[in-house]
């Protein structure tokens, strides 16, 4: 409403000032036409793009990646407010805050533990190798893909980057709740019959979670850079790199088209998993843009309240790798494009100077 | 026919033969041009450029575009644009050449329509310009289809559908303008077919017959003055030519156009380089789903004008319901702008702020414009819809003044 009034007054103040530039008679008739058009034509830019996009696209709160429960107790105390100030009942509510204060809070007391690796590599092998191969340390998978979503729900990930990708605190909170650190509690209610595939383990003791966090960022540091072929570039090795982990984090349940990559679980799983089937992220860099992708990636509910995607808690530096996974698969040419701007923009220019030399010699004799 | 001397050079042996000579006197050196004009009577040349850049890219593009639903998303995006050599400049390069020759078609235009150069013997070239513009709003909207992304899909929905609110044969007409009941592969094909093929064939010719139109009206001048041609031209040819109000077409006119259109290309190139997402919408780069509506529909930003005279009227006005007379509305806006040669009753040819009564009515409907233009693009809830409504009644009113409007500023000029 506010942005309405000033861009209706801004729309009149621009009318003026194009008819009292009309007036202005010191300055070259030309230029005044040229500045009057351009006014006009950035006015309507400035409505169709910029003010258009910020009508349609409200803001939501930044990325965080802290991990430490801040946004989600600010997000329930909102919703809290709104239910009272429509005068419904916040007891549940409460009830909620009160429990993710307590989650949090036992997740950041986590994080200042020191973890040993040793119990840490015992408890994990107690207790998630069953499901969960660890390649990079000799834990294969016990069955096909297919078979495991088939089996599980969804294809359970590899474990190998999980310490390097994944947020510390995350993790940890991850341990102990999966459906609480993911945001898909609509899609998994406490109380529905839908039960997530992986178990919570909040019956282990904090400084056991902590070591199980400490094991996986040592087997996640041991992890070999990919393998490029000799003599690749910066820009391949870079993006081998980021491919291993938009694998090891999207590939799961989303496919990339045009990298050749399916995703791990069926569409069909998936519907059952989360009840939607994930789109293929080939284009999404220029559907959604960097800006838009890191915002999601980071907490999908933020964006689009009520999607089946979970937040999967990557680290920033993990999340910048996927983002530009996706924009040299779905921008690859965008080197390339960089590249040649400014020589064609240069050329143009050169040539525009000589344009107006002729010009002005071709109207010498006419004036 | 007379005896062939042997020819002395190529030129001499075609001239011989097809008068070129002849040809390019009448054409070029001795077209007469008024020398009063500002830039922005290089915005012809300048939209010829723009058309012959979208037909070359076009028609690289053709060597791999797929017009199949299957296919056709990823013939544009995966092998166009990142396949083929270059095949993203060329792309690139159409989509914002399809939206910045809108963008010069209004400046165009409005230029017409500022300066009075609709009337006065200049009908046709108003007509014949009309005529491009349908062309190219037609070529416009069959070519967004093509890539078949969800805007594609879903403005080729909401547009096509707009036919079935014509009475009686609406709802055949939509399937029959579909091929099918919905929106589907056969839609495409003959969207295709009609972008490639028919209608850029019919703007070759509409373009030629405007220039035809321009050839004996003249083009106006920055003054609206009327002057004997005749007379000046023989000024100008007897190298009187800084008297002479005229100029002659070459090199005099097309060095200064040539000139306009080479600082355009500057701007033009910035925005096919880094600044394209305007032209080429990031929704369209999400695949075409029938089943998944975007959460926002809108057209290209140079329909949005029109689209929002449809959208204006959005409750039932005495029994008649809001669609329908959207659908008015949006007919009326289609052809006023036609019209606008026999709306104007008064004989000033003139530009609009030298115009006692035209100024306001021009100034005020740029306002309108920009107001429609803007709010089209927005979601019509709350106070956006009252917005719209008032802008579309006003655009409507604006035409239907018109007419008293200018008999007004006639008798205030006295018939000058
Ligand atoms: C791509 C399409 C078009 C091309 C290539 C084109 C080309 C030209 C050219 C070369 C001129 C002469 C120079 C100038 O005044 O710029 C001209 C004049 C004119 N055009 Fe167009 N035009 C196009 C579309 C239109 C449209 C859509 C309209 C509006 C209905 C229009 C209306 C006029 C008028 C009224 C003039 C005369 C200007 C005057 O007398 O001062 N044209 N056009």
């Amino acid at each position: 409403m506010f942005s309405l009034i000033v861009g209706l007054v801004v729309a009149v103040v621009l009318l003026v000032v194009n008819i009292v530039l009309l007036k202005i008679s010191f300055v070259p008739k030309e230029l005044r036409i040229l500045t009057i058009i351009s006014i006009m034509v950035g006015y309507v830019y400035w409505g169709f793009e910029p003010f258009a996009h910020h009508e349609m696209h409200p803001h939501v709160a930044e990325a965080s990646y802290e991990f430490d429960g801040k946004g989600d107790i600010e997000a329930l105390e909102a919703q809290a407010k709104e239910i009272e100030a429509k005068g419904g009942d916040r007891s549940a509510l409460d009830t909620e805050i009160a429990q993710t204060k307590e989650f949090w809070s036992n997740v950041v007391a986590i994080s200042e533990l020191s973890g040993n690796v040793e119990t840490g590599s015992e408890l994990v092998v107690a207790n998630c190798t069953a499901c969960h191969s660890i390649e990079s340390e000799g834990f294969p998978k016990l069955m096909e893909d297919t078979d495991a979503a088939a089996a599980y729900g969804v294809t359970p990930p590899d474990l190998s980057l999980a310490g390097r990708i994944y947020d510390k605190n995350y993790l940890a909170a991850f341990i102990i709740n999966p459906v609480k650190a993911m945001h898909i509690e609509h899609k998994y209610p406490v109380t529905g019959s839908k039960v997530f595939p992986m178990p919570g383990s909040d019956w282990m003791s904090n400084q056991e979670i902590a070591d199980m966090v400490a094991y996986l960022q040592e087997v996640a540091s041991k992890v070999d850079a990919p393998t490029v072929a000799d003599g690749a570039s910066d820009f391949e090795i870079a993006k081998a790199k980021n491919k291993e982990v938009f694998e090891a984090a999207c590939v799961r349940c989303h496919s990339m088209e045009y990298a050749g990559i399916d995703a791990k679980t069926s569409a069909e799983a998936m519907r059952e998993y989360i009840g939607a089937t994930p789109p293929d992220l080939s284009q999404h860099i220029r559907s959604r843009g960097a800006d838009y992708l890191h915002n999601f990636i980071n907490d999908p509910q933020r964006k689009l309240p009520g999607t089946g995607m979970p937040r999967v808690g990557l680290t920033l530096e993990a999340e910048k790798q996927v983002v530009d996974y996706m924009e040299q698969i779905g921008d690859s040419k965008k080197q390339e494009r960089e590249a040649l701007g400014p020589i064609v923009l240069i050329y143009l220019t050169i040539l525009a100077v000589f344009a107006l030399l002729w010009k002005k010699q071709i109207w010498k004799k006419l004036h | 026919m007379a005896e062939f001397e042997k020819a002395n050079s190529i030129g001499e042996w075609f001239d011989q033969r097809l008068n070129t000579s002849g040809f390019w006197r009448v054409m070029m050196t001795e077209y007469w041009i008024p020398k009063n004009i500002n830039f922005l009577w290089a915005m012809g040349a300048l939209l010829a450029m723009l058309f012959t850049l979208l037909l070359v890219t076009g028609i690289f593009l053709l060597m791999y575009y797929k017009p199949d639903v299957n296919m056709a998303f990823d013939s544009v995006n995966y092998t166009i644009m990142q396949e083929v050599a270059y095949g993203w400049i060329f792309r690139n390069i159409h989509g914002v050449g399809a939206s910045v020759v809108f963008l010069v078609i209004y400046i165009h235009m409005f230029t017409g329509i500022y300066y009075g150069s609709y009337k006065k013997g200049r009908e046709m070239i108003w007509l014949s310009g009309m005529l491009l513009f349908v062309l190219f709003s037609a070529e416009g909207f069959s070519g967004y289809m093509l890539p078949w992304g969800q805007m594609s899909y879903w403005a080729a929905y909401v547009i096509t559908e707009i036919f079935g609110g014509i009475p009686f044969i609406g709802d055949e007409l939509v399937i029959w303008i579909r091929g099918n009941f919905y929106v589907a592969d056969a839609t495409l094909t003959r969207f295709f077919m009609l972008h490639v093929l028919l209608i850029p064939l019919a703007i070759l010719g509409a373009i030629v017959f405007h220039f035809y139109t321009l050839r004996f009206p003249h083009v106006n001048n920055e003054e609206g003055e009327f002057f004997d041609y005749k007379e000046e031209s023989e000024k100008y040819l007897a190298g009187n030519q800084k008297e002479s109000k005229v100029i002659a077409f070459w090199p005099d006119f097309l060095s200064k156009d040539f000139m306009v259109i080479s600082i355009f290309m500057i701007f033009f190139f910035y925005l096919v380089f880094y600044h394209n997402a305007f032209a080429m919408d990031p929704v369209n780069f999400d695949k075409a789903d029938g089943l998944k509506t975007p959460a926002h529909i809108y057209p290209e930003w140079y329909f949005l004008w029109s689209y929002e005279v449809l959208r204006g009227f959005f409750f039932d006005i005495a029994g008649i319901s809001g669609k329908s007379l959207g659908l008015i509305a949006f007919g009326f806006a289609q052809i006023i702008f036609v019209l606008l040669p026999w709306l104007d009753k008064s004989p000033m040819v003139k530009p609009a702020n030298q115009r006692p009564v035209f100024k306001y009515w021009f100034w005020i409907l740029m306002a309108d414009l920009f107001v429609l233009t803007i709010f089209g693009k927005l979601p019509p809830t709350g106070i956006n819809a009252w917005v719209g409504f008032y802008a579309s009644i006003s655009f409507i009113v604006l035409f239907l003044a018109l007419p008293y409007l200018t008999k007004l500023e006639a008798k205030m000029v006295g018939g000058k």
